[in-house]
């Protein structure tokens, strides 16, 4: 056989797929919608966890080094202090809170303006916030750091935040886990849904298969309209899910700037992105295509004519 | 074309439709297959295309042993049998052009190859014309030529046909007989199964006769 007629006989297939398609838009629809709904769901939370990861690396201040000095330092020594850090490798920013900047940070943002009024003198030390360099952000690093700081004499004490930073990879090494868990289970889902669907159609088209199996078809030959049905449920509902974390993205990008400007941040949802995007089409393309293959395999070789 | 050497036919529920029975046709014959219904006249066809398998002795098909022919030869085998139903079994969904053209998409034959088939087994059997047509708007007798046109589109050379007269009156009935002897005429086997005894005699062929799933007279 030349590929000329072969591939004519499977567009032709994949046109008629199509039009039975066509011929009941809501039952398509509906399908379709189950199965986006399906694949919507592990995406959205790998939508979360990918942006929680972004949110918690690039937030590199996460890894700052909280230098409280003794209250006596006279704020000029606060500033040679901090020229003096500038100068370390091992940091990559140095910034000075004075007490005066700290009392005022904390009255705007506390709402306790009037109570801080009745205070004789401001309680605040002068505070310098570290960033460490890329390359000493190490836990051991961080904690070698920490102990040279807190032996200089002006330093009371030193704060290294770092616990809830791991707490939280930890939180999402979890989450991503269960994603990939309920992931695999609805993709499976997804092929089942379409296998269903596919034994339905077969049972009610038992004659015309028959009539092909007389007329000499192979199980193959009768089996490829179904396939291409499963291939165009699998896209159709791919592309339904694409629009349902599409929409829940653009629903949820206020809310996200909003929390992260309270970080300090402008960071709205990143998407999908094209390479991710393509593999969902692709993965419901090819569930679709196997839940019509096993259910059509299996259904049609026990169609026999009589 | 055709040998039964020894069939025997039980079916699961017991009844015995063929008991040793041996027959031949020969390349280029036309024959009857005539008796009275349950004589195994629909078995020794459903034999022949592998619809069924004897339960003991050889049918040969084309000098090919049947029983050799495992389940996924059986497309492949059915393709070389043009095969026509008393109900004539077409796809009432399908235009009339998409029906006879069936078993040429079957054996992936190009489209333009397809077209001009489908045309001539159309002319062949006097519905040139009707192709847009769905089976349902055809009469009996036309329904009955679309699937006599489906079996010989393929151009096989042995064609087979289970009382392909039975819903017609004698006039159509006629009509379709002499529509299968043109077929025998240009070289194709043909077995037909039938009670007609008129249709017979108008087409003076040879004869099989079946009682109870012997042969009665050969």
């Amino acid at each position: 056989m030349s590929p000329g007629p072969y591939f004519e006989r499977h567009a032709q297939t994949f046109v008629g797929a199509l039009g039975r398609l066509a011929r009941r838009p809501l039952a398509s629809a509906l399908i379709m919608g189950v199965i986006g709904i399906a694949l919507a769901l592990p995406l959205l939370l790998q939508l979360l966890v990918q942006n929680a990861r972004a949110l918690t690396s690039n937030g590199a201040d996460a890894f700052e080094l909280a230098v409280y000095l003794k209250p006596a330092t006279e704020e000029a020594a606060a500033r040679t202090l901090a020229s003096q850090l500038r100068g370390r490798s091992d940091l990559a920013a140095v910034r000075l809170v004075t007490a005066t900047q700290g009392l005022a940070e904390f009255r705007e943002h506390s709402g306790f303006g009037a109570a801080l009024d009745l205070l004789a003198a401001n309680p605040l030390p002068h505070v310098l916030l570290l960033t460490p360099a890329e390359n000493s952000r190490g836990s051991e690093a961080l904690q070698r750091l920490q102990s040279q700081l807190k032996e200089l004499p002006a330093v009371d004490d030193v704060q290294l935040d770092t616990a809830w930073v791991k707490r939280l990879q930890a939180m999402l090494d979890l989450l991503r886990q269960l994603v990939l868990s309920i992931g695999a289970l609805l993709l499976a889902g997804v092929a089942v849904i379409v296998g269903s669907t596919i034994r339905f159609e077969v049972t009610s088209r038992r004659h015309e298969i028959e009539v092909m199996k007389l007329l000499g078809g192979s199980n193959a030959f009768a089996r490829r309209p179904f396939l291409y049905s499963g291939l165009l449920y699998g896209l159709g509902g791919g592309l339904v899910c694409l629009t349902l974390v599409a929409v829940a993205r653009y629903r949820l990008d206020p809310a996200v700037r909003a929390l992260t400007a309270t970080y300090g941040q402008d960071a709205g949802l990143i998407g999908l992105g094209f390479e991710l995007s393509l593999a969902a089409l692709a993965a419901a393309m090819a569930l679709g295509w196997l839940g019509a293959w096993v259910a059509a395999s299996w259904q049609i070789r026990h169609i026999d004519p009589t | 074309m055709i040998r039964f050497q020894h069939v025997h036919k039980r079916y699961a529920n017991g009844r015995q439709a063929l008991a040793d029975l041996s027959f031949e046709v020969r390349a280029g014959e036309m024959v009857f297959l005539t008796g009275p219904s349950g004589a195994g006249k629909s078995t020794i066809l459903k034999l022949i295309a592998l619809i069924e398998r004897p339960t003991r002795g050889e049918v040969r098909v084309a000098e090919q042993d049947t029983a050799r022919i495992r389940r996924r030869g059986i497309a492949r085998y059915r393709r070389r049998i043009g095969v026509v139903f008393q109900d004539h079994k077409l796809l009432e969904d399908r235009p009339v052009f998409d029906n006879v053209a069936m078993p040429l998409v079957i054996a992936g034959r190009p489209r333009r190859e397809i077209d001009k088939l489908v045309r001539a087994a159309l002319d062949q059997v006097g519905l040139l014309g009707r192709e847009r047509d769905r089976p349902l708007e055809l009469s009996a007798g036309e329904q009955q030529r679309v699937g006599i046109a489906r079996a010989v589109v393929a151009k096989p050379p042995l064609l087979i046909a289970d009382e392909p007269t039975g819903n017609l009156d004698p006039q159509l009935a006629l009509e379709i007989m002499m529509l299968f002897k043109r077929f025998n005429d240009v070289g194709v086997t043909v077995l037909i199964a039938t009670h007609d005894h008129h249709l017979i005699d108008a087409a003076g062929a040879r004869r099989i006769e079946l009682t109870a799933g012997h042969q009665a007279e050969a």
